[in-house]
């Protein structure tokens, strides 16, 4: 079984300001993680490899930093790691990421099951993993909550959906976008990490694709482009009661009334 | 798909048990508004079955033309092709639908088909130059988004609560019944669809949600939030460790791995305001959060703060709405 994961890596921490005059986005250090929902992903990934032998490798795109969360990934266990870097990436909305990460992934040969996480903690479209599946031809499955059997040809998985859960069955190739929740992801163990530490990971540019027109990719490649970043309009009006329970529950359903809510 | 041809604006309204979602219903309303400015028509998109009734609400709600394909189960690579075709056929400029789970699932999909862009978790439209302009928030709504997509036709998902829904009775329009052949796009097989939910929580479509967390403290104390939303005619939300605690279940969580919600009223009780939870309900017209901790992040969103023990708070609150209840 060869298994692909898509991991991508996050700022830190969400706590970002907009500078007013230049409309460019401050981020509060320059810290940076694993997008939290592929740690299910590369636990789903090695769960499988566990029973059915196997390979598990890890994908990312982004600049040369991201080679952290591969290393992450080496020390939970993925066997090998790619990395699609190069400038002229950079920019891109969903449709020229997934583009890229499929051209990266054709370049890297055949995989039978590819993984990702449902969203990311930072553009968080969740629209990545099936936009993939589509540029190589492959099934999909999003939401993916649980699996229920695993066969020769194929997996049976449970789809999370808003009052239901449907039961579906693909054949392999496919791609499945996990949810958190399915494995509790394990933690990244220092042996590992130390074994890995020289671990090579393969860097793969644009001059790496079968697809060498620099159009189909970053910014150029992007149909959704930002016009500007601001920061929303601040509660002004917001009022802070103190005092003891009675007033202030009498105090909050007048307000609420007033307000017709109820 | 060529600029020039395409005009008019497409939206999918979702249904549940032949009743079109209010999500979609607002977007038709704002849908109305974007292209009556344009001199343009808004085609409505339902599938399922039995859906004449949902025609005419779709009508009312602002759509000047329905398309109505059968359909039985929800399958995403149906559903997806059907919206691919119908674009290809009617060339909007613009396509439309609620964020929900199957929103998100197929606007990407359809927007990849057509090889064009997605906007997603959208507050608000403006048409600007002749370009639609989408604002949507990021980093859990610390910051606001404005994007314009390249492509034609536009795609974008709306978050709920995003538009106003009005629904006009003299509305009149026309329903087309389309057959779209879409056999053995299907890779992924449905074998079993399991409702696994006792009851269906509606959290979208709420106008008033209370909603517990870990500072309830325990499930008894967990009651007082059922039983508020009770007295609000509410329904109960949920964080993510309330319901790690199994004090409620997992269809109640509100936040970025939960439901998207957008009622008149939020009370949030014994929530610290956590970006993941927050980003879930800070399109909610009036927040009111209680907490004892004054400089729990969940005051800087909060129209009103209560700084106060949840466990002393709420009962009173609950005594005293019944108390004006029974006047
Ligand atoms: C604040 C913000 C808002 C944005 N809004 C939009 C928008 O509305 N429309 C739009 O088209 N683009 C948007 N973008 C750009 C978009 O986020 C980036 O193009 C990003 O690369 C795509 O994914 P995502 O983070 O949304 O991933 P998601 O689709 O949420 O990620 C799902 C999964 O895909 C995989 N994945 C995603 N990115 C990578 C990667 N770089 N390398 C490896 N695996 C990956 C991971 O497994 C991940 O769990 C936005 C970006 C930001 C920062
Ligand atoms: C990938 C990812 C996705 C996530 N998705 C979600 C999501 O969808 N929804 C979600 O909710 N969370 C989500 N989370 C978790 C989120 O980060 C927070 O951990 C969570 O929202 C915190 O819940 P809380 O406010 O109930 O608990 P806490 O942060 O522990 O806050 C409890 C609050 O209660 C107050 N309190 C304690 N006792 C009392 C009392 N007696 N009276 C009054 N106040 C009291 C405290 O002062 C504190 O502010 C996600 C996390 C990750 C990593």
């Amino acid at each position: 079984m060869k298994i692909l994961v898509c991991i991508k890596q996050v700022p830190d921490s969400n706590k970002v300001e907009v500078d007013p005059v230049t409309g460019v986005l401050k981020r509060d250090g320059a810290a940076s993680k694993m997008n939290p929902y592929d740690l299910y992903a590369i636990e789903t990934a090695l769960r499988i490899k566990e029973k059915t032998g196997g390979m598990v490798d890890v994908i990312s795109m982004g600049p040369p930093q991201a080679m952290q969360v591969i290393k992450e990934a080496f020390s939970m266990g993925a066997d090998h790691g790619t990395l699609l870097s190069d400038r002229r990436f950079g920019g891109a909305d969903v449709l020229a990421t997934s583009y890229t990460l499929a051209q990266g992934i054709k370049s890297m040969g055949e995989y039978d099951l590819i993984l990702c996480g449902k969203q990311t903690t930072d553009g968080d479209t969740a629209q990545v993993g099936p936009e993939i599946a589509e540029w190589l031809n492959l099934p999909s499955v999003s939401n993916v909550v649980s699996i229920r059997m695993f066969e020769e040809d194929g997996i049976t998985v449970d789809m999370d959906l808003p009052d239901e859960v449907e039961v579906a069955k693909v054949k392999f190739p496919c791609l499945l976008a996990v949810d958190k929740d399915i494995f509790q992801p394990r933690l990244p163990s220092y042996v590992k990490k130390t074994e890995t530490k020289d671990r090579k990971i393969q860097i793969l540019t644009l001059d790496d694709m079968t697809d060498q027109d620099e159009l189909n990719y970053g910014l150029n490649g992007s149909p959704t482009q930002v016009q500007k970043i601001f920061p929303p309009e601040t509660n002004d009006k917001k009022e802070i009661w103190n005092g003891s329970g009675d007033m202030l529950a009498k105090k909050l359903f007048d307000k609420v009334e007033e307000l017709k809510f109820v | 798909m060529s600029h020039s041809d395409a005009k008019n604006i497409m939206v999918y309204v979702e249904t549940v048990s032949d009743t079109p979602l209010n999500g979609g219903l607002e977007i038709l309303t704002k849908a109305h508004k974007l292209a009556a400015a344009r001199g343009e028509e808004v085609i409505a998109v339902l599938i399922g079955s039995n859906l004449e009734h949902a025609a005419n609400t779709a009508i009312m709600a602002g759509a000047d033309k329905v398309i109505l394909v059968t359909k039985d189960n929800y399958e995403m690579e149906v559903y997806e092709a059907i919206l691919t075709r119908l674009a290809e056929k009617y060339k909007p400029s613009l396509i439309l639908s609620a964020g929900t789970l199957v929103g998100k699932d197929i606007l990407p999909l359809v927007a990849g088909n057509l090889t064009t862009g997605c906007a997603v978790d959208v507050m608000e439209i403006t048409d600007k130059d002749g370009n639609f302009v989408f604002t949507c928030p990021v980093y859990g709504g610390t910051v606001l988004n404005d994007l314009v997509i390249k492509g034609t036709p536009a795609v974008a998902a709306v978050r709920s609560g995003a538009f106003e829904k009005e629904l006009v009775v003299e509305r009149t329009g026309e329903i087309i019944k389309e057959q779209v052949g879409v056999e053995n796009t299907v890779r992924a097989k449905i074998v079993e669809v399991v409702n696994e939910m006792a009851e269906t929580v509606n959290l979208e479509e709420a106008q008033v949600i209370v909603s517990g967390g870990r500072g309830m403290g325990n499930k008894e104390n967990f009651r007082l939030v059922e039983e508020l939303a009770l007295a609000c005619h509410g329904v109960v939300g949920a964080t993510r460790p309330a319901i790690e605690a199994e004090w409620v279940p997992r269809s109640h969580q509100v936040g970025q791995s939960g439901k998207i919600v957008a009622p008149k009223l939020y009370i949030a009780c014994g929530i610290s305001g956590a970006t993941q939870h927050v980003s879930g309900m800070i399109g909610s017209g009036y927040i009111v959060a209680v907490n004892k901790d004054e400089d729990a992040p969940i005051f800087d969103i909060a129209d009103v703060g209560i700084v106060g023990d949840v466990v002393k708070v709420v009962p009173l609150l609950i005594e005293e709405i019944k108390k004006i209840q029974s006047l």
